[in-house]
């Protein structure tokens, strides 16, 4: 992975400095609450209903056994000893005082972590596929793209203050694995007629109250043009997008408003302008790319037969590798998803000492790597066959080893009601509620990949607009009420759900996603998938039978 | 008044004329409105001329004329307002402009860093008592990733 050199961790040290100097002015009254915002913000610090949050940034997604020690050891020191893993692939801590948290930054900043880009109004942490580099479909790696848009983009003069947050996605396989569709720039690796590698870029995906599909502005974007692409469409927002209305700002509005054709020519003529200036030169490229190489597999561990002979011996590690485990492009090699989704517990939250063992795992038996996925989980991505029994014991040991990848249980939840200040209704609760129902693994296999997502509020940051179920929490004269949304999916085949009907009482919750699986069981045609059958028969089928009794 | 400009507290003369105020003589500044409309009288101005921007006027409508400006202000009417950090850029980097680039508004110290890497040179603090204190903010960061107005060439060329 990428080391930082003298340039990059003195950036970062000089602005856990500058953060520790606002922090101290807000401190002393020198700068007003508006006024420290959106530093704070653009150092990771929201305030939360019951305690500030504090966001650092992963990366696409991608952590040292070391960087995972010290996450573990600033939330003993300083949280409550647990972290929350967010759909973005950052993490968040629940619980840090205002007053320490410029010596949380440093702290993170001696194993190059900090919460730059993690909020405001600036362009955000870049994410990406979380089997980057070890999927066997890969056009290219995306990972060295993402760290060359992470320097283009941290600290970015000219906009630190664009109209709304700005999201940038990369993928390098037709499989997307990163909702690029909903970001405010999906870039996905492809090659041309002639073979030559480069990127399709696609502009103005977004979820939120508005949710919209991103839309291709260039099909085909030569690899050493990324850079002025990216600063022409980022400069022609900068300037068009909507200031009167956060509502308004995102760029997936400028565009609606704008119109696709003219907001590509806008960006042409400005591209022309600086495609010279910020040309990546071929050293620069191959800079970064040497830490993305692979590492050295070992030849014989396609030759361990103990993975098929304990799958046989043992039924629970053979649901889990079926559930959790998935090919590596190495033979001989998996890739471990850690699921950070045990029933019961908040989706996404690991506690200090899973996390250290999860390093010590990752040292032991994945080349001291781990990865955080969109879907909030954690995985493993080199691990030889052979050590697979071995890891599977120690996951279990510590709770981590549930075998839900994919399934019902394998939920989006945003920290709703119960933490987040925009919230209108509680969502973990209901996570665990439905979980507390669907309690039978054989029952949950059987219905087969099912994405469930639940936010507590229209901000979505749960993504329900693309669940395949989607559970919106809305207020209503101060009750909690929940809106369902049917066959929505953030995949290659992006789309966005469609409303079941009228919004449904909190107490009715769990029994509507019991009817509406039952409908499924009915209507599925062999080993049909949820979000297929609902494509294939529509809504109606469900929305007569949820809202048949009354 | 005291501003500062590139990088140090220094006196100031220009005088901000509103539309409907009188002409006079001396360094003056005009929005881009009364430019438009009084093109042929202000173009005899004797004095210095500066032009006020804000970052929903025309830029480009502007830009055959900077020639007749020693300074173009840039209004930031709140400090998250970043519209004006792409007209500085395109100032210098596209339109040449090498006069002074003036930031007015709600300019606060720890926009400054920003400002300067996007080619304004020179600052009217909205908090001027907190003028010496925010000097500091120029060297908040030894270096940028970016082509900057300040570093035209990026880091990636440089390291």
């Amino acid at each position: 992975m990428y080391q930082y050199d003298n340039y990059d961790q003195t950036m970062v040290e000089q602005r856990v400095a500058q953060y520790r100097d606002q922090t101290r002015r807000f401190l002393a009254g020198e700068l007003t609450e508006e006024q420290f915002r959106p530093l704070r913000l653009m150092n990771g610090l929201y305030i939360q209903i019951h305690a500030p949050m504090l966001r650092i940034a992963v990366p696409y997604g991608l952590m040292s056994s070391k960087q995972v020690r010290k996450i573990a050891e600033v939330s003993r020191k300083y949280d409550r000893g647990y972290v929350h893993f967010t759909t973005r692939t950052n993490f968040q801590m629940n619980w840090p005082t205002l007053e320490s948290v410029p010596d949380i930054l440093a702290e993170l900043a001696t194993v190059q972590m900090h919460g730059i880009q993690s909020s405001g109004n600036c362009i955000r942490n870049t994410t990406s596929d979380q089997l980057a580099g070890v999927s066997a479909d890969e056009i290219e790696d995306p990972r060295p793209w993402c760290e060359i848009i992470r320097q283009w983009s941290t600290f970015h003069p000219e906009f630190a203050y664009l109209p709304r947050k700005f999201k940038i996605a990369v993928i390098g396989t037709k499989e997307d694995r990163a909702a690029t569709k909903l970001h405010d720039i999906g870039l996905h690796l492809v090659k041309n007629h002639e073979g030559e590698t480069g990127f399709e870029v696609l502009v103005g995906g977004g979820l939120g109250r508005t949710p919209i599909l991103g839309q291709v502005i260039r099909p085909f974007l030569e690899k050493k043009d990324l850079l002025s692409y990216l600063e022409a469409i980022l400069r022609v927002y900068n300037r068009l997008g909507r200031r009167d209305n956060k509502y308004k700002a995102r760029i997936k509005i400028t565009v609606r408003e704008h119109g696709l054709s003219h907001i590509r020519e806008l960006v042409e003529a400005e591209w022309v302008h600086i495609r010279k200036q910020l040309v990546l030169d071929d050293k620069e490229i191959a800079r970064v790319k040497q830490y993305f190489t692979e590492p050295a597999y070992e030849a014989t561990a396609a030759n361990d037969v103990s993975f098929s002979q304990m799958q046989t011996e043992d039924a629970a590690f053979a649901r889990w590798v079926k559930q959790n485990v998935v090919d590596h492009k190495v033979a001989g090699y998996k890739i471990a998803y850690i699921s950070l989704k045990a029933p019961l517990l908040p989706p996404g939250d690991v506690t200090s000492e899973q996390l250290d063992v999860v390093a010590d795992l990752a040292d032991e038996f994945s080349m001291g790597e781990i990865r955080a996925s969109h879907n909030q989980n954690l995985l493993l991505s080199d691990v030889k066959q052979g050590d697979l029994y071995a890891l599977w014991l120690r996951l279990q040991a510590e709770g981590l080893a549930t075998a839900n990848i994919n399934t019902m249980a394998d939920m989006i939840c945003c920290p709703g009601l119960d933490f987040c200040g925009l919230a209108n209704a509680t969502s973990i609760p209901l996570a665990k509620e439905i979980n507390e129902r669907f309690d039978d693994l054989d029952y949950l296999y059987d219905l087969g990949d099912i994405k469930i997502k639940i936010s507590g509020c229209m901000n979505g940051c749960a993504h329900q607009s693309v669940g395949h179920i989607g559970i919106l929490g809305v207020d209503k004269k101060g009750e909690e009420w929940y809106q369902f949304t049917l066959g929505g999916s953030s995949e290659a085949d992006a789309s966005l759900g469609e409303r079941l009907g009228r919004a449904i009482p909190k107490d009715e919750v769990v029994d509507t996603v019991v009817t509406l699986l039952e409908v499924f069981k009915e209507l599925r045609y062999e080993d049909e998938l949820f979000l297929a059958t609902v494509r294939r028969v529509g809504i109606d089928p469900f929305k007569e039978r949820v809202y048949a009794d009354n | 008044m005291q501003i500062i400009k590139n990088g140090v507290i220094v006196e100031d003369h220009w005088l901000h004329l509103d539309d409907e105020a009188a002409l006079v003589d001396g360094k003056i500044t005009v929005s881009i409105n009364r430019w438009q409309e009084q093109h042929d009288t202000l173009s005899k101005h004797k004095d210095d001329l500066g032009l006020r921007l804000t970052g929903s006027d025309p830029l480009e409508e502007i830009v055959p004329d900077l020639a007749s400006f020693s300074l173009i202000v840039l209004i930031f009417p709140a400090f998250t307002d970043g519209r004006c950090y792409s007209f500085a850029r395109l100032l210098r980097d596209r339109y040449h402009y090498t006069g002074e680039i003036r930031a007015q508004g709600d300019v606060l110290q720890d926009q400054l860093f920003y400002m300067s890497q996007s080619g304004i040179n020179s600052f009217e603090l909205a908090n001027p008592a907190q003028m010496e204190n925010a000097l500091a903010a120029f060297n908040d960061f030894s270096e940028s990733y970016q082509t900057t107005a300040l570093k035209p060439e990026p880091l990636y060329r440089r390291r």
